[in-house]
């Protein structure tokens, strides 16, 4: 059961071969017996979760469901959920009860969704192996040495053992798309804008996005369904309207326009990988698509580029955790600087700090020239770069990732070297546009992940061909071991 | 690019972060490194390009100046570490 996609669960539900009552706490079951392997769980809200689903189980016997009424559903721990702890992985809010609901978690909850619980994350995002939480490291469901990615690792752990249909996640530079990769299953980082910030924890205000992790790209079309669209409570958000994301799902691809960029197969490129990917493009090719190089010149700067513009940023939203109204006060202050200073390096693990501090140093007097302007321009260029290509194509498909999982702990005493990880993925938050992971095959028995890049707004479009190949390959349906042990 | 041990204080405190001095040589590094690998942006030719803050390139949107949010004093102050008559409580300011 834990298997099955929302379409077939919301028909059983209706058909009353099962209660969501029942269906939710089948999953609290899963979580409870599974998850103390996988730590994907902060907080379980299991009150929450029975009374949603009590509540679900009366709107379908009025016959006033929609698709998502009664599944069962995670959110990534940095969506604030009015009365349940939100701690986005840090120990600055490890007792922080928020007094509203997230724009993202309301609007899933009103479509009649279940909340589990509250999953495991990077602290304040800042990661790409879920190894800088401070409620511990979440494990790889594929090999429990590994990792699961980041910094949405607790959602893809989740959805891929099985301990939640769906989850939520965010990507601010790859944080949807490479955990999703590395567990094996589906995700989508919208368009920036598309789907609404408020109530986010921010990271980095200009590249930040919420979108869907689930089992499949037709999973993913439901929860966007709910989710996407303009919400007046976020200054940023786009006020075009928001596509249909399910009546696209089955347009045939022939004639699609594939862009390879070069820069995408070069050095460092494992070759397992590759050739996960290669067989992918043959598998589209088949449904009747077009392929051709492209060149995305700039793709290298993309890494200077986000070390400093997300660090930057993230210096200046986090400095509203000061142990005044929210979070973290040390004990005994002498004075005001003393409680700000000795409550924020308590509160902040050392990523957090570090990167505070990169942002603040590159927008400190002197400085703000030749860092944060220097990389705004080159976001620029890096946004041109895929303007044109996609001119000339409909979608871009490459690798999520270099390699698959790596090794717990294996690369936590070189950042730098897990920086680097991030090349296939941060361009697409520089740029804005959106893109998508799906499982695609494996390599040495781990996940590899596609990556699909499309225009502005073209989620829909996205969708469709995630769809398509998966109405055509069985990947997305693979499942680990442990997650049959219970 | 590399920084010292000065530095990286002087970029704590501006971040009001305490750091310890073992804490200082160990960011010294760790900065200096991230500060490296920045560095490359400095030989690209930019001359002529407009920064992007905003990859939709949108405008800031406004409202009316209306009040929109109701008064919850109350659940607000319930996060706070400490507080006293309605008020955020912080060590004193001023003698």
């Amino acid at each position: 059961m834990f298997d099955q996609s929302i379409s077939t669960l919301a028909a059983q539900l209706r058909n009353k071969d099962i209660s969501s009552v029942e269906l939710t706490r089948y999953f609290l079951d899963r979580i409870a017996k599974l998850d103390p392997q996988l730590n994907s769980y902060i907080t379980l809200s299991e009150d929450v979760a029975l009374k949603q689903a009590a509540h679900a189980d009366t709107q379908i016997q009025h016959g006033d469901a929609s698709l998502l009424t009664g599944i069962p559903i995670a959110h990534k721990d940095l969506f604030c959920t009015a009365g349940t702890l939100t701690t986005c992985g840090s120990k600055m809010l490890n007792n922080f009860i928020p007094p509203y609901e997230s724009t993202v978690t309301g609007r899933l909850q009103n479509a009649g969704a279940v909340m589990l619980g509250k999953t495991n994350m990077d602290e304040f995002a800042m990661g790409s192996s879920n190894e800088n939480s401070y409620y511990g490291a979440v494990k790889n469901p594929w090999n429990l040495d590994t990792v699961p990615g980041g910094s949405s690792g607790g959602s893809a752990a989740a959805v891929a053992a099985g301990l939640a249909i769906a989850a939520t996640g965010t990507d601010t530079g790859g944080s949807i798309r490479q955990p999703a990769s590395f567990c094996g299953i589906t995700g989508l980082k919208p368009t920036y804008g598309r789907v609404s910030r408020f109530g986010m924890i921010a990271y980095a205000s200009s590249l930040d996005q919420a979108g869907p992790m689930a089992k499949s790209a037709e999973d993913c079309a439901h929860i966007m369904q709910a989710m996407a669209g303009f919400d007046d409570k976020d200054s940023t958000s786009s006020e075009t309207p928001n596509d249909d994301y399910l009546s696209n799902l089955n347009a045939p691809l022939t004639g699609l326009k594939i862009g390879l960029p070069k820069e995408y197969f070069g050095d460092g490129l494992d070759a397992g990988v590759a050739d996960v990917i290669m067989a992918a493009v043959k598998e589209f090719e088949k449904l009747g698509a077009e392929v051709k190089e492209i060149s995305l010149p700039n793709l290298n700067l993309s890494i200077p580029s986000y070390y400093v513009i997300a660090p930057s940023e993230a210096s200046s939203n986090l400095s509203r955790f000061d142990g005044v109204r929210f979070g973290h006060r040390c004990e005994d202050p002498k004075d005001l600087l003393d409680m700000y200073m000795r409550s924020r390096a308590e509160g902040f693990g050392q990523e957090v700090q570090k990167r505070i501090m990169v942002g603040t140093y590159a927008l400190s007097e002197g400085y703000y020239d030749a860092y944060y302007l220097k990389a705004q321009k080159i976001r620029r260029l890096i946004k041109q770069d895929f303007t044109n290509a996609l001119q000339e194509v409909d979608v871009i498909m490459g690798p999520v990732a270099p390699t698959t999982a790596f090794g717990l702990g294996s690369k936590t005493n070189d950042p730098v070297a897990m920086y680097l990880e991030d090349i296939y993925t941060l361009s697409v938050n520089l740029a804005g546009i959106p893109a998508m992971s799906i499982p695609a095959g494996f390599s040495n028995n781990m996940p590899v992940g596609l990556q699909i890049m499309g225009n502005y707004f073209a989620e829909a479009k996205l969708l469709n061909v995630a769809h398509q190949y998966q109405q055509n390959t069985d990947w997305h349906r693979q499942t680990p071991d442990m997650a049959k042990g219970a | 690019m590399s920084i010292d041990k000065q530095d990286v204080q002087k970029i704590a405190h501006l971040a009001r972060l305490a750091l310890t001095e073992a804490d200082a040589e160990q960011y010294q590094q760790s900065l200096s490194s991230v500060l490296s690998l920045v560095e490359q942006m400095q030989s690209v030719n930019t001359d002529g390009i407009e920064p992007l803050s905003n990859p939709l390139e949108m405008t800031q949107r406004l409202r009316d100046d209306v009040v929109t949010e109701e008064n919850r004093r109350d659940d607000f102050l319930a996060n706070a570490p400490q507080t006293e008559a309605g008020l955020f409580l912080v060590p004193k300011v001023i003698d």
